[in-house]
């Protein structure tokens, strides 16, 4: 039965697509919408306060300069909190709190949730105050979120302008990302949680005495003023260890569910504001169709491969699909659901322990992540990302039928397909260094202390892919709490972050100042099914050519061995 | 060019202000203002929520509907295995993140089972649910799955001194099906259950 609930999920989020969309297009060219009156003098004050000028446009240079200047002082700002953070009052209290904050793991966990990654490699009950989690944490899971919203608009704003030097103004798409979009939603949202029974308080962890006479220890917090915005803002990184699992962050299928929606529904949205802005609608569905069949695929692969019953297991007459790492309360078909948006959503907030998952179902999420999270994606940097292949998709297609590339009236010149082919090899370039650096050093295989041989190796290259996609999930069984595993994930998250967001920006730039050509007979049409058909082969290509060794070592050794 | 609307010189140096306020700024607006209210509202509409779903019998806390705890005597339903610190620690959340090759986690899957069998006065092959012998995600999951609570009923009900229907009845009633139709699995809420046993059939102790 559990395909019913991947079709309501698919239904609504296609269904949303085109209003949430338009609403986007609408709240970035700032025009009227049914909250101006609300929000207009909190805009105008907020721009008053930090000395913006709203009718002042930025370079594609500034626009960036600025995107990294706010993420560095967020940076700073976080990592300061969390090295004093043991000298803030309330809970929970210090005899709770034994993985020390040292250096290292402040300045993981501070670049971690201001590039929306949100990978943690601390247990938040036993290592934050509260008040880090609400003022630190809360915070940036807004603010990176919005950030990554505002380059993702200025990306379009190169396809949607001609004949222009600027891309908007970073603090006014900040401020309206912040305002128009993720505060109202996030409240709303974050109180249905509530409603479900997500706690939300300072209160110490709670005494409970037992019904066979123990005493057992409940970690309490303000959960819900993260829960929600965690996923809205494709951030992930969750209240507690065992992030969606915990029955407090996801006490029920429908908070469940919906925080699935919060994840999907705004980066696939994005993709119809981009074709509105770019002035090309039909090229905003070609890239949703693109997205939906690729998530149908490792949707139906991850959940097959988990609703078998394990053979390991089965030989023991245990009977069922692989319940290790999962919650009853979701089964098979919701975890593998959670295990496929979350990873094609830049959310880390997985609510079943992918390490337990059967080969093939690790390798969706990990394949999902290596590609850059085009399905849907991050909030503002998963529709860059699908942008990215489309070009590379463009030139292709050229190559084969000998035509201008062009994508939506833009040229495809020699300096564009260098930035996109920089662009596609900085991903496989970062996470397979990194991962055969780990594997060839005592201390990358010094984080092995679950898993060995070809679970081991998916482990390291399962880390690195999350840290560079901003993803922030892992197969936990990795100890990654070293100076090791918490400089080089930061290197990866530092570069997915902002090296893609910096080509991304250079490349709209270039687009800004050229005009818009005409469509003739010559024009590889960029709004049809060949095209979609180009992009879905160019994606898996990538995929194939960029990963395909490493696969085999990892999770394709191990289906082998079964 | 763009036309119709100021362009910014490329100084960084002016853009600091703006960012250094932003961060204040939005920090305060998103990190203190946002929760605040949230706190107003949340507490105010769903106080029993907000403050963890707390479970009382007599005065005394015994449990969160949400988080399960450990059950070892006869007389209770038995929830799943845990990862959670030694088994159920809410202050521990956690799977054991054996991967399905681990001969760890087939060790342990063959004890549990041969424990559960015996434990419940199955036959030495008959299939078990696999819920009853593998870890949840967090190590709090306070459900266990219908098939997993119909193997334990005859245990209990020898136990208490209950009929099988009427514990069969009790299981039925803490048994959840998939939330609006559609969303999630089958559950039998453990403490739940546990609880309504105690009261159907209060244990001498109490």
């Amino acid at each position: 039965m559990h395909w019913l609930e991947d079709f309501v999920f698919v239904a609504i989020v296609v269904g949303l697509a085109r209003p949430v969309g338009l609403y986007l297009v609408r709240v970035f060219e700032r025009k009227h919408t049914f909250l101006d009156s609300a929000l207009r003098p909190a805009e105008s004050l907020l721009h008053r306060l930090l000395g913006v000028h709203s009718d002042q446009e930025m370079s594609p240079r500034l626009y960036t300069l600025c995107f990294l200047l706010f993420s560095a002082l967020s940076t700073l700002g976080l990592f300061l909190l969390l090295l004093v953070q043991h000298w803030l009052p309330g809970g929970p209290g210090d005899r709770y709190l034994t993985t020390p904050m040292t250096a290292h793991l402040a300045a993981n966990t501070a670049i971690s949730f201001s590039t929306t990654t949100t990978w943690q490699a601390y247990a938040g009950e036993t290592t934050l105050r509260y008040l880090t989690q609400l003022i630190g944490l809360v915070s940036q899971n807004f603010l990176a979120g919005a950030a990554g919203l505002a380059v993702g608009i200025a990306f379009i704003r190169g396809f949607a302008r001609e004949n222009s030097n600027t891309i908007g103004n970073f603090w006014v798409d900040l401020v309206r990302a912040l305002l128009w979009v993720l505060l109202p939603l996030g409240g709303v949202g974050s109180l249905l949680l509530v409603w479900q029974g997500v706690p939300l308080n300072l209160a110490p962890y709670t005494q409970a005495h037992t019904l066979e006479g123990g005493v057992q220890t409940i970690a309490q917090g303000p959960v819900a003023a993260l829960e929600f915005i965690k996923n809205l803002g494709t951030n992930g990184g969750g209240f507690f260890n065992a992030n969606g699992a915990h029955p407090y962050e996801n006490p029920t299928p429908l908070v469940n569910f919906l925080g699935l929606l919060a994840i999907g529904v705004l980066p696939a949205s994005l993709t119809i504001t981009f074709g509105r802005m770019a002035g090309r609608s039909r090229a905003g569905w070609v890239l949703l169709a693109v997205m939906v069949v690729l998530f149908v695929g490792g949707l139906a692969l991850c959940d097959f491969a988990e609703s078998a019953a394990p053979p390991q297991l089965a030989r023991l007459r245990v009977s069922g699909g692989n319940m290790e790492g999962k919650e009853v309360r979701f089964g098979i078909g919701s975890s593998a659901l959670a295990a496929v948006v979350t990873s094609n959503g830049a959310t880390g907030s997985y609510n079943s322990m992918h390490d337990s998952y059967q080969p093939a179902g690790v390798l969706v999420p990990l394949v999902n992540m290596l590609l850059g999270e085009v399905i849907f994606g991050g909030l503002g940097t998963g529709l860059f990302s699908m942008v990215m292949i489309a070009l590379v998709a463009v030139f292709l297609g050229g190559l084969m039928v000998g035509r201008t590339p062009e994508y939506l009236g833009k040229k495809i010149t020699a300096a564009e397909t260098k930035l996109a082919v920089l662009y596609a090899v900085l991903t496989p370039g970062v996470v397979l260094v990194l991962t055969a650096v780990a594997l060839a050093t005592n201390a990358g295989r010094a984080g092995l202390v679950t898993n060995t041989g070809a679970r081991g190796f998916t482990e390291v290259i399962f880390a690195y892919a999350s840290s560079m996609a901003n993803n922030g999930q892992s197969m936990a069984g990795l100890n990654a709490n070293s100076v090791f595993y918490n400089v080089t994930t930061a290197v990866a998250m530092l570069a997915g972050r902002f090296a893609l967001a910096a080509l991304a920006l250079a490349l709209a730039g270039r687009f800004a100042a050229q005009r818009r050509l005409r469509t003739t007979v010559g024009t590889l049409p960029s709004d049809s099914v060949t095209f979609g058909v180009l992009l879905l082969g160019t994606v898996l290509l990538i995929a194939a050519l960029s990963f395909l060794p490493a696969l085999a070592l990892g999770p394709i050794a191990e289906a082998l061995q079964h | 060019m763009h036309t119709g609307r100021g362009i910014l010189k490329p100084k960084l140096r002016e853009q600091l202000r703006p960012a250094f306020l932003a961060v204040i700024w939005l920090t305060l607006l998103t990190g203190c203002v946002f929760p605040l209210g949230l706190f107003a509202l949340g507490r105010l509409l769903f106080p029993d929520r907000a403050s963890g779903s707390l479970v009382t019998r007599g005065g005394i806390v015994i449990g969160s509907e949400f988080i399960g705890q450990n059950f070892s005597r006869p007389e209770y339903f038995q929830p799943r295995p845990s990862a959670a610190g030694a088994g159920y620690d809410g202050t521990a959340s956690g799977g054991t993140n054996l991967g399905p090759l681990n001969p760890k986690l087939i060790e342990s899957v063959r004890h549990l089972a041969e424990d559960y069998r015996k434990r419940n006065g199955l036959a030495p092959d008959a299939t078990v649910p696999i819920d009853a012998v593998t870890a949840s995600g967090s190590g709090l999951d306070p459900d266990i799955s219908p098939a997993n609570a119909q193997l334990q009923v005859a245990r209990i009900a020898r136990a208490r001194g209950l009929s099988e229907e009427a514990v069969r009845r009790l299981v039925a009633d803490y048994t959840q099906g998939p939330q609006l139709g559609f969303m999630g699995s089958f559950r039998v809420s453990v403490l739940g259950l546990n609880l309504a046993l105690d009261r159907a059939a209060p244990l001498p102790s109490h």
